[in-house]
């Protein structure tokens, strides 16, 4: 029977009644009392030289506050890169410093070269069209197997060439990978790209800052998914604040999958300039703005070679990836081609020998950082497109061939740095095998023939790494925070819960999910908890949401905190009810003496706490609790997908039939929320796969820079999905025994619609093994006909 | 988006003397000039709304069976009210664009702007169309020249455009994924004394007519008759979305689907 309420109810979200009312608070909706308006004056070339920027024209313009150029900014940090990447011989990764405002150099499309603050927003841009920037051009950077030859370009003149890190992961000894691949009984490499993607969030950046002059205290509201993050970088590394002097909040956030993780210039930016004008300073990104400031996704470039034995088990495997940092270092970038790539290319088989290399650029291009998924859709892209073009080349069935080289003892230590604490592979295979009916695919296949359409199956299968940890581990790879989460559980004298979160909601339905952890674990109605987040003045530091964390870590410390508050409440009861401590029992919100028909209510027990008249006391008053909590290991989701296209032979048109998800995401709090982060996700690979493609030209102009070349999946290019989260292996380290679901649609969808393509397309005679996503109807009808 | 005067003037003679003004501009349903204005790409000192002028408005059936649509009419009504008169046309509004591109941008802009990519422009094309403004009467086989370029002088006003209904026709579109404009569009009208062929999206001077089908498809109108004609890639767009030679293939794709449509 599902349940009602409380862990495993698909309670309703209960912060889509204001969002879809429209009583949202998002950061545009907020304006200060006095702001003024920036425009930020951006580069429309690429790579170049600034040789002068002239802005007196500017400043004698109507309504303008000041303006601004790199130059203001010479004192200050530039964004600071917030992971560490040690290359294969030993060597910190490159690191060029990253302005607020662009100095000496413009180095892409959209890199701020001036800001104008003023009155009004039309000031400020009439202001700005009086700057006069003289750059001399020079040659783009943008091909990454040319950027890394010798004698190329610079993106950055101080830096010895265009190559951050040259990083490896697995078995270092070259001769012994070489071995292995020369002893194999067949091998099988495929060249593919994994395109670069926009994460377009429907509500685009905004940042409004203001300085209290009698208290020196900074606010700033901004759409963040990670508002401690934004404060400790901003003031420790760029602003050089003190921390308790600066309030950083971020209220709705309209979407952020990602790209609202990073520290950027235009925060720092609005904080700095509130105090210099006297001002409170507001930004809000145009949509253009976004496609040339966000940080961007994926843009990999990789040569993956799979070495099978005579019975076709998995027994090598070697990766060469050119991976595109853009023009600077995004506050995560360098983790994600690494740690959150590499590590992943074990997958779900017990490849013995596995090589990751992977040459880390910089292009004069956006820059490049975590969009949902972050390094593991790369992985499982190139390696379940290579088990897919391995299996169609030994002729044998890819479900089973997946099957014969799945993990199935756990804990398993891959070859690549993980260790999977448990999974169920074939059950999960089982599942969806079930839920995609499979069995009568042959059936539809020969539906759509009649019609004239080829029909394909495609299966991929993945796993994922969530809520990176511990710290300590973390930190030695790298990373230069920590990565635990914290809560604190404030109870009211009425009985009534405040939970304060390091995790931001900006999608996921924290506000329904935590209150059905905190109330089951009382026995109390969900509606009498509340989950405060995205304001570091009011919640314990916390390090925010992105890689698919929020529950399994910070989820995690609100239980340890609930425990705490328990151990006390009974401590308080048991006074209350003349029993010894060890003999109270909390069910359905009454706390009893075992064994006995004595109790007391949670909100009498509460009351006391703050009205302690009839006290315990050797405890103090009050009922709230803090945790933080550091996870043992990551988690490990895992599951399998089967898309259906159809793709029309005479267009190259694909269009997907059936998408079927099964996922272990272990122990499931609210399964419709589940459901939609998977639905999601999925989306968004389906997005990637067929349709969104961020292009350049050789000039290092941005060509997909509106929705009317950027292509984002709408609701008619995607079918209704089947989705499965029966198969559970909970996780073993954490209280909950949970995992993620947040990025899983993302990453397990790409290959599922790339080989389901390209089965279409062999069954019906054509011979192609690869096409590069997005698998658009052009490209398809191109490799159909060549 | 620059300063500038607006006016919505309620008949033909007003809108005309506003757009006297040098660099004023007329603005129809907006769907392109808003958003270039909105970019700063365009600074008109005077907008001139058309859509205030009722005799600009609405489809009629003319005595010789002609559909007559004003200038100022929005895709989705004739979506609706010429959905009975000439049904292939309505088809081809309904497909523009989204609900509120259909209840704000009208034929007359669409036809002014000829957008290389836009829809009715194959429409008007292919049903050999009068475009009438202010001051003449235009064949639409005279009337578009080039991207973006039409025979229309400075501050000439499409005040009617005028269909001949034919015996059968039909507007095949293939989307480009992202804009969903017309990747490659083809209308195609089927009269008494012949057939018209009219491409869109795929032609690097906008719309044009592809004769060597109508010629086959004169003397013989069926799917096959085309079987054997390729269009020469050359003279086709290439860009993100699709090579020349994509292009120039979904032409022959699409007017074949257009035949049997008609069939």
């Amino acid at each position: 029977m599902p349940k009602d309420s409380g862990i495993g109810a698909s309670s309703k979200r209960r912060e889509d009644v204001r969002f879809l009312t429209g009583a949202g608070n998002y950061t545009d909706d907020i304006n200060v009392h006095g702001q003024a308006y920036v425009h930020f004056l951006r580069s429309d070339i690429a790579h170049g030289r600034i040789k002068s920027v002239d802005t007196s024209a500017a400043e004698g313009m109507p309504g303008v506050v000041k303006v601004f150029t790199g130059k203001d900014f010479e004192g200050v940090g530039g964004i600071p890169c917030g992971w560490e990447v040690t290359d294969k011989h030993g060597a910190p990764m490159q690191e060029p410093p990253h302005p607020i405002l662009a100095q000496g150099k413009v180095r892409h499309v959209g890199d701020p070269i001036a800001a104008v603050v003023a009155d009004s927003l039309e000031q400020a841009r009439d202001a700005a069209e009086t700057i006069d920037v003289d750059i001399e051009e020079l040659p783009a950077v943008l091909d990454m197997k040319a950027a890394a030859q010798d004698g190329a370009t610079l993106v950055h003149d101080d830096l010895k060439n265009n190559i951050c890190y040259d990083w490896q992961l697995g078995e270092a000894d070259d001769a012994k990978v070489n071995e292995v691949f020369a002893n194999a009984a067949h091998v099988t490499t495929l060249d593919l790209v994994n395109n670069r993607l926009v994460a377009n969030p429907m509500e685009p950046r905004v940042a409004v800052a203001e300085y209290a002059r009698g208290t020196e205290e900074y606010t700033l509201y901004t759409t963040s998914q990670n508002p401690h993050v934004i404060r400790l970088l901003m003031c420790a590394f760029v602003l050089g604040l003190p921390e308790h002097k600066v309030r950083v909040v971020a209220p709705d956030v309209g979407g952020g999958f990602g790209t609202k993780i990073f520290h950027y210039a235009e925060e720092a930016f609005c904080t700095f300039a509130a105090k210099a004008c006297g001002r409170p300073v507001k930004w809000t990104a145009s949509r253009s703005e976004a496609f040339m400031s966000d940080a961007q996704g994926r843009d990999h470039v990789s040569t993956i070679e799979l070495a099978l034995d005579a019975d076709n088990n998995f027994v090598g495997l070697r990766t060469n990836t050119y991976a595109n940092l853009g023009a600077y270092l995004s506050t995560f970038s360098s983790s994600v081609p690494t740690w959150l790539h590499g590590t992943l290319m074990a997958g779900n088989y017990k490849t013995p020998v596995i090589q990751v290399n992977v040459k880390a650029m910089f292009t004069n291009t956006v820059p490049v950082d975590a969009y949902r998924g972050a390094g593991r859709p790369e992985a499982t892209f190139q390696l379940e497109r290579v088990v897919d073009k391995a299996a169609r080349e030994l002729g044998v069935d890819p479900i089973a061939l997946r099957r014969q080289n799945f993990i199935t003892e756990f804990p398993y230590d891959t070859p690549v740095a993980l260790t999977y604490d448990t999974g169920n592979y074939n059950g999960t295979m089982d599942k969806l095998e079930a839920a995609a009916d499979l069995a009568g695919f042959a059936a539809r296949r020969a539906e759509s023939e009649a019609k004239g359409k080829l029909r394909g199956l495609g299966i991929n299968c993945y796993i994922e790494a969530c809520g990176i940890a511990p710290s300590n581990i973390v930190g030695m790879l790298g990373a230069r925070a920590g990565l635990y989460d914290a809560a604190t559980v404030r109870v009211n004298a009425t009985g009534s819960i405040s939970v304060m979160v390091g995790a931001h909601s900006h999608g996921q339905g924290h506000e329904t999910a935590f209150p059905q952890v905190v109330a089951d674990m009382i026995g109390i109605d969900e509606s009498m908890v509340e989950i405060v987040h995205g304001d570091t003045s009011k919640i314990p530091f916390g390090m925010g949401t992105y890689g698919s964390r929020s529950l399994a870590v910070c989820g995690s410390a609100m239980v340890k905190a609930t425990e705490k508050v328990i151990e006390k409440a009974k401590r308080i009861a048991a006074h209350l009810l003349e029993a010894s401590e060890a003999d109270i029992e909390l069910k359905d919100g009454q706390f009893s003496v075992a064994g006995t028909d004595k109790s007391v209510a949670w909100g009498d027990v509460t009351l006391t706490a703050y009205v302690p008249h009839n006290y315990p006391l050797e405890v103090e008053p009050g009922l709230e609790e803090t945790a933080f909590y550091d996870p043992a290991n990551f988690t490990f989701p895992a599951g399998a997908y089967a898309c259906e296209v159809e793709v029309d032979p005479e267009t190259g048109q694909v269009s997907i039939e059936k998408f079927t998800a099964a996922d272990d995401f272990g122990n499931i709090v609210n399964p419709m929320i589940v459901d939609g982060q998977v639905h999601g996700g999925i989306g968004q690979g389906i997005g990637q796969a067929l349709l969104e493609n961020c292009a350049y030209d050789e000039n290092g102009q941005l060509l997909s820079a509106s929705f009317m070349d950027y292509a984002m999946p709408r609701a008619d290019d995607v079918p209704f999905y089947e989705v499965d989260h029966s198969s559970q292996t909970p996780c073993t380290h954490n209280p909950l025994g949970v995992k993620g679901c947040g990025e899983a649609g993302a990453i397990g969808s790409p290959p599922a619609v790339v080989n389901a393509v390209l089965d279409a397309l062999n069954s019906g005679g054509k011979a192609v093994d690869h096409i590069d996503m997005p698998v658009s109807p052009s490209r398809v009808w191109t490799a159909m006909n060549s | 988006m620059y300063n500038f005067e607006f006016e919505k003037p309620s008949t033909i003679a007003d809108a005309v003397a506003a757009l006297g003004d040098e660099d004023a501009q007329a603005l129809g349903g907006g769907q392109t000039l808003i958003p270039t204005l909105k970019q700063r790409l365009a600074a008109p000192s005077v907008l001139v709304s058309l859509s205030g002028i009722a005799e600009m408005k609405g489809v009629c059936v003319d005595d010789d069976g002609s559909v007559s649509i004003g200038g100022a009419t929005t895709h989705a009504t004739v979506a609706n009210e010429a959905a009975s008169s000439y049904p292939a046309l309505a088809a081809l509004a309904g497909q523009i664009g989204d609900p509120a591109v259909r209840n704000r941008g009208t034929i007359g802009g669409s036809i002014a702007n000829n957008d290389p990519a836009a829809c009715y422009p194959a429409g008007a094309l292919g049903s050999g169309a009068t475009i009438i403004t202010n001051t003449r009467q235009i064949a639409a086989d005279d009337f578009f020249d080039g991207m973006f370029s039409t025979a229309l002088d400075e501050g000439e006003i499409i005040t009617t455009v005028r269909f001949p209904v034919p015996q059968a026709a039909s507007y095949q579109k293939f989307l480009q994924p992202a804009s969903r404009f017309a990747l490659v569009g083809v209308y195609l009208a089927r009269f008494a004394d012949g057939v018209r062929v009219a491409v869109t999206g795929a032609g690097e001077d906008g719309v044009f007519r592809w004769t060597e089908a109508e010629e086959a498809l004169n003397k013989e109108f069926r799917a096959d008759a085309l079987m054997d004609l390729r269009i020469n890639p050359a003279n086709m767009i290439a860009d993100l979305h699709g090579s020349k030679e994509y292009r120039a293939h979904l032409v022959g794709v699409m007017t074949k689907r257009a035949v049997e449509a008609c069939l």
